[in-house]
């Protein structure tokens, strides 16, 4: 078991370095120089540009500025931005809370509902509230979310006056209601799909029947038989939704001005500090990473027939 | 079961990590939250988190401008009109526009205490010149002798004082520039010709997040991407003493959440309303909407290399001017944002004309001539290259189809997805055939918008017009040993490029914002700036 | 048991969603269709399907947007681009004038928003199909080569693909875009494509490894087939269902990320007619003129819904374990 993690974890190795390069890579092939832009369009001084592009290391060839990026990244140094002299730290420091907070909100709201849902609709497959359920989940699922976003803003904020169009302070639990619903749609239409489905296969199943057979209790048959198998693959789905919440939070985040991780990866990229970029982008990797880790962990409790060596 | 076991608990072990950078996060952050609210008789306005570090000569986007101008005092300063008005000098005179003197008013000091003396002046300049100190704002100090020497276009410098710059005493220094520039007193109203403390020279690093001003108000805090906090300072002595005790300038993502907080009473002043609460914005605030036009231009600039406008006939150029409906679109597109322009230069600044002419009223019949006298367009068609990130995309877009619609020549919209981007293709000679170009005010004269847009040698010159009589012209009028004259050559200028047209002046720009009913007496300065130290605190 | 673990990894990550191009299900069809009965999986599907209403009117509507996105000119004499700034956010849509310029109103240029919306679903309908295309081709080959040939082959080819699951996909395409000056649909196509044939590549090499053991394979290579035919004859027909599912899905995923990208000004851009483009314009005048906004959106929302009625019928129709 301990082995497993342990090279696992190994495995993390190339693919996390793998991917940070390639995001690494795709900055430094951007157009546009962040040094030049911070000019403007007035007036400026070219020597003056190259110079500071020397100062922060911004004429070095791709492959000196990533080993040099990486070997500061190790020591725990996420760099400075170009223009404010900032430590990237404190950037991701003051962003990452607000989406993880934003992103927990809406993976409860997925699980809790989602599965709720797909609970109902699963243990009556073909019913008419099976059908509704589809029928529900399948227009979430083909409504972008800035559609649904300014849809509920529309409706909330300007028709009905209920809610300030945008989230005031990105800190409350009570302003972050709405974007959090927003962004877990998506995943909560797919978590009860994958809950109905998996739950009418596994109704059929062989072990069910014996267990109805054998006369064991109603809540017993769907509390531990049913629910412990029908949610493997969901499980699965929502470990590795996680980071997708985390990087679909740039959409949510513009649409009501939460200034999270979305909106900092949004700005930096504009402004092209490419460290800061790739530093967001790197923990959005390692939490996607670990939480596939986790799920396939998750595997282990949830099925029995599933060891790790 | 054990490794079923062992998984539950790693499993276990990562929820929990996770959940504790979560709330480890969360909890940090409550320290910072709400800081503290606003103190009794502050002003709050929304002014973004400035780009760089708070050194007044590498600062000139707006953000950092504002809190910038709140800390430090220059010689100098304009009032609405665009005169010139001393704040910390005595004087600025001269005799021949070369030798500059200027006199200190006596009993300034910096907010820890420190007096503002000639030396203050000469050292902050010698090392924001400095090309080793890499200021944005370097190129500023270009018209003073010796210039060269800290700044070389290349390697190290070879002095570290300009020799220009001479301290006569401790409230008087003299200014040596390379030519004549009869109106370089108006310069030394821009920010960058701010002095600084000696404290500024132990670690600039350090000062930079923690300025030591000789301004109006005083540095309080700064919470990065939240808000900069600045207090009244008492002991001012210059003409603009706040009238209020203090300042916020917060933080605001988006011009709607800001323009709600100021509906709500969380902010006191905005800037600018969004486009989404335009058509709203003087119902919901009554007297405090504020609507100013200030001194700025918007226009489209030829890029005199590319295809499309390679040796083009100016006529051609003028056609497509009378093709643009401008009173249709600012009133429409733009929300009453601009006001249709008709000259090169915006009113607010000195020697301003109106120039007679009807290049810059619709006229598609007149267009669609003009165009075929002058040979056409190539290709019939044009782009027009904007950044997609700054809102230029509706007018951009209407611009096109009003020349579409008036004289057939096709016109798209070459839309770059960033302003990195949009700048690079200009700096690099890469524009398809015009860009939208944009220039706000450095000091009221019309010198500003002519010679830095326009003279073959000019920085900002990414058209790449270049023309040997309006370079001549120019020089001519810099050697002018009078400001008026030095005016009035560049407006015989301006009246000749209406003949080159280098360029298509669309409109001039209008402030739209407004103030909360907690706040009032805000005024507007001639470069679009609101005069923070006049807000009275209701 | 190490091997299992591994095809456990595989599968969770054949459903790393995007939050736009998503097909979580497709765990559950990842096993490849009876191998003896090819010819009548295929036949059974299509005698389940056109019995199927749900795939009919998807089918139905999926016909009539490319009849639109071919020929805009038959459903509107107004034209995309023409702008009247009298017109400009005149008032409601008049639904009582159908297909009528001022059906859906005029937006903040005073051009028509029924005309720009039949315009519009050219651009969403090729980025779809271009991207599935593309993405279905590179994914099933990666997939297959590295499944077939299995070794260092795979483990060099997994590893890719997971680097390259590693990168958020929205993300991955804000920057990827941003790198290209042009903003024409090709490259929105291509970009999408970089980023999206890792889960086709996925699903692939799951199922060519279960028919790799198939009796028929090991039959044919005792044979002394070639590998070229082995691969095209065997392999791929078998494989193809599941392939062909994820990739339906996929599709509506696709056009939801191409309206997402240009709404967030990286993907296409006027003169460009297309949905997310209007979408982007639309939001300045939320407040005041929702039809601007909301009109293009139920259309990619329709479009969307389209193509993944579509995918759910075939995915019943060639997985009839799901019934």
């Amino acid at each position: 078991m301990g082995r497993y993690v342990a090279r696992r974890l190994l495995q993390m190795i190339p693919v996390f370095i793998g991917s940070t390069f390639l995001i690494f890579a795709m900055m430094f092939a951007l157009p546009g120089d962040p040094v030049r832009a911070l000019m403007g369009d007035q007036a400026f001084d070219p020597a003056v540009v190259e110079a500071i592009r020397h100062d922060r290391g911004l004429d070095l060839p791709l492959w000196q500025q990533y080993l040099k990026y990486l070997f500061e990244l190790v020591q725990g140094n996420f760099g400075t931005e170009i223009a404010s002299q900032r430590p990237i730290a404190d950037i991701i420091a003051q962003a990452f809370p607000v989406t993880i907070r934003l992103t927990l909100f809406a993976f409860t709201f997925t699980v809790v509902v989602g599965i709720g849902l797909g609970i109902i609709a699963g243990l009556r497959p073909e019913s008419v509230r099976d059908r509704g359920l589809l029928a529900l989940t399948l227009v979430l699922i083909s409504m972008p979310s800035f559609v649904l976003g300014y849809l509920m803003q529309y409706l909330f904020a300007f028709k009905w006056g209920v809610t300030t169009p945008t989230v005031q302070d990105s800190e409350s639990f009570g302003d972050l209601l709405l974007p959090a619903i927003v962004l877990g749609s998506l995943s909560l239409a797919y978590v009860a799909r994958l809950t109905r489905t998996s739950m009418a296969e596994n109704l059929r199943a062989d072990y069910m029947r014996t267990a109805v057979a054998k006369g064991l209790p109603r809540r017993r048959i769907i509390g531990v038989h049913l629910m412990r198998n029908s949610l493997v693959p969901v499980v699965t789905f929502l470990g590795t939704d996680i980071g997708n919440l985390m990087t679909g939070a740039i959409v949510t985040e513009g649409i009501f001005n939460v200034q999270g991780v979305g909106d900092a990866i949004y700005e930096a990229l504009f402004r092209r500090e490419g460290a800061t970029v790739v530093g967001i982008a790197s923990l959005i990797v390692l939490v996607y990473l670990l939480a596939s880790l986790l799920v396939d962990l998750l595997y282990a409790v949830l099925d029995p027939r599933i060891r790790y060596a | 079961m054990r490794g079923a076991k062992s998984a539950k608990w790693v499993a276990g072990a990562i929820v929990v990590a996770l959940a504790a950078t979560a709330c480890g996060g969360g909890s940090g952050e409550e320290g910072k939250k709400n800081p503290a609210g606003k103190p009794a008789g502050y002003v709050s306005i929304d002014v973004g988190e400035p780009q760089k570090p708070l050194i007044p000569a590498d600062t000139n986007e707006t953000n950092g401008s504002y809190v910038i101008q709140s800390l430090f005092t220059q010689l100098l300063d304009f009032d609405a009109k665009g005169e010139i008005v001393y704040t910390n000098a005595e004087s600025v005179d001269t005799t021949d526009s070369k030798t500059w003197t200027v006199k200190l008013k006596s009993g300034w000091k910096f907010h820890n205490g420190e007096a503002v003396t000639a030396q203050s002046y000469v050292d902050a300049w010698n090392w924001y010149a400095n090309i080793k100190n890499n200021q944005q704002n370097s190129f500023w100090f270009a018209d003073i002798a010796g210039y060269d020497d800290v700044h070389p276009e290349k390697g190290d410098p070879k002095a570290d004082k300009m020799s220009g710059l001479k301290v006569v005493d401790d409230t008087t220094f003299t200014i040596e520039l390379k030519d004549k520039v009869p109106y370089f007193n108006y310069k030394l109203g821009y920010a960058t010709f701010a002095p600084l403390p000696k404290v500024f020279f132990d670690d600039p690093k350090a000062f930079g997040q923690k300025p030591v001003g000789n301004g109006p108000y005083k540095f309080e805090k700064w919470t990065h991407k939240k808000l900069i906090q600045v207090a009244a300072n008492p002991d001012y002595q210059g003409p603009n003493k706040a009238k209020n005790k203090g300042i916020q300038f917060k933080n605001y993502a988006t011009l709607e959440a800001a323009y709600q907080d100021v509906v709500s009473g969380n902010l006191d002043i905005i800037r600018q309303v969004g486009p989404t609460d335009l058509p709203k914005y003087k119902q919901d605030l009554g007297d405090g909407a504020i609507e100013q036009p200030y001194a700025a231009i918007q226009s489209l600039v030829p890029a005199f290399y590319s295809k499309t406008f390679k040796d083009i006939d100016p006529k051609v150029l003028q056609g497509l001017s009378m093709a643009i409906d401008r009173e249709t679109i600012t009133k429409t597109v733009l929300n009453n944002t601009r006001t249709p322009a008709t000259s090169f230069t915006p009113p607010q600044v000195k020697g301003n004309q109106d120039l007679g002419t009807d290049v810059f009223t619709f006229n598609p019949a007149k267009a669609k001539q003009l165009i075929t006298e002058g040979g056409g367009v190539p290709e019939n068609k044009l782009f027009i290259q904007y950044n997609s990130d700054g809102g230029h995309k509706e007018w951009v877009t209407a611009v096109c189809e009003s020349i579409r619609k008036a004289t057939g020549v096709d016109c798209v919209g070459d839309a770059k997805p960033d302003f990195p981007t949009d700048l690079e293709a200009r700096d690099n000679d890469q524009v398809k055939s015009m860009y939208r170009g944009g220039w706000v005010a450095d000091y009221p004269v019309n010198v500003n918008f002519l010679k830095e847009l326009y003279h073959t040698n000019a920085e900002s010159n990414n058209g790449r017009f270049s023309d040997k009589e309006i370079d001549k012209m120019m020089e001519d009028a810099d050697k002018a040993s009078s400001l008026e004259d030095a005016v009035k050559g560049y407006q015989a200028v301006e009246k000749k490029l209406l003949e080159k047209m280098p360029a298509i002046p669309l409109w001039y720009y209008r402030i739209n914002g407004g103030h909360g009913k907690g706040v009032d007496n805000v005024a507007v300065d001639f470069h679009g700036d609101l005069e923070l130290t006049g807000v009275t605190a209701k | 048991m190490p091997e299992k673990t591994a095809a456990t990894a595989a599968s969770t990550g054949a459903e790393k969603v995007t939050s736009t191009a998503a097909a979580p299900d497709t765990a559950l069809v990842t096993k490849a269709p009876k191998p003896d009965k090819a010819r009548s999986l295929w036949s059974d599907a299509w005698h389940d399907l056109r019995r199927n209403p749900l795939f009919l009117i998807s089918a139905g509507l999926i016909v009539l947007l490319i009849v639109i996105s071919a020929f805009p000119g038959l459903f509107t004499s107004a034209s995309p681009r023409d702008a009247d700034l009298a017109n400009h956010y005149l008032g409601q849509p008049n639904w009582s004038h159908f297909f009528q310029p001022d059906w859906f109103g005029y937006d903040g240029q005073g051009r028509s928003i029924y005309a720009r919306v039949v315009y519009g679903a050219r651009a969403s309908i090729i980025v779809g199909v271009g991207v599935t295309a593309l993405v279905t081709i590179l994914g099933t080959l990666v997939g297959m080569i590295a499944g077939y040939f299995g070794g260092w082959i795979d483990t060099l080819l997994s590893r890719l693909t997971d680097i390259f699951m590693g990168i958020p996909f929205l993300l991955g395409a804000l920057v990827v875009l941003t790198s290209f000056e042009k903003r024409a649909i090709w490259v929105v196509i291509l970009a999408l494509v970089f980023l999206g044939w890792t889960q086709i590549a996925r699903v692939a090499r799951g199922s060519v490894i279960t028919i790799k053991q198939a009796d028929y394979v090991v039959a044919a290579k005792a044979l002394g087939a070639s590998t070229t035919r082995i691969l095209t004859r065997h392999v791929l027909p078998n494989a193809l269902a599941p392939i062909i599912v994820v990739a339906t899905i996929a599709l509506g995923g696709y056009i939801a990320a191409e309206a997402t990208l240009s709404f967030l000004g990286v993907g296409l851009a006027e003169p460009t007619v297309s949905w997310g483009v209007d979408v982007s314009s639309g939001r300045e005048q939320l407040r005041n003129a929702p039809h601007v906004l909301i009109i293009p959106s139920v259309m990619v929302s329709i479009t969307v819904l389209s193509f993944l009625m579509f995918g759910d019928a075939v995915r019943n129709a060639l997985d009839p374990k799901l019934r």
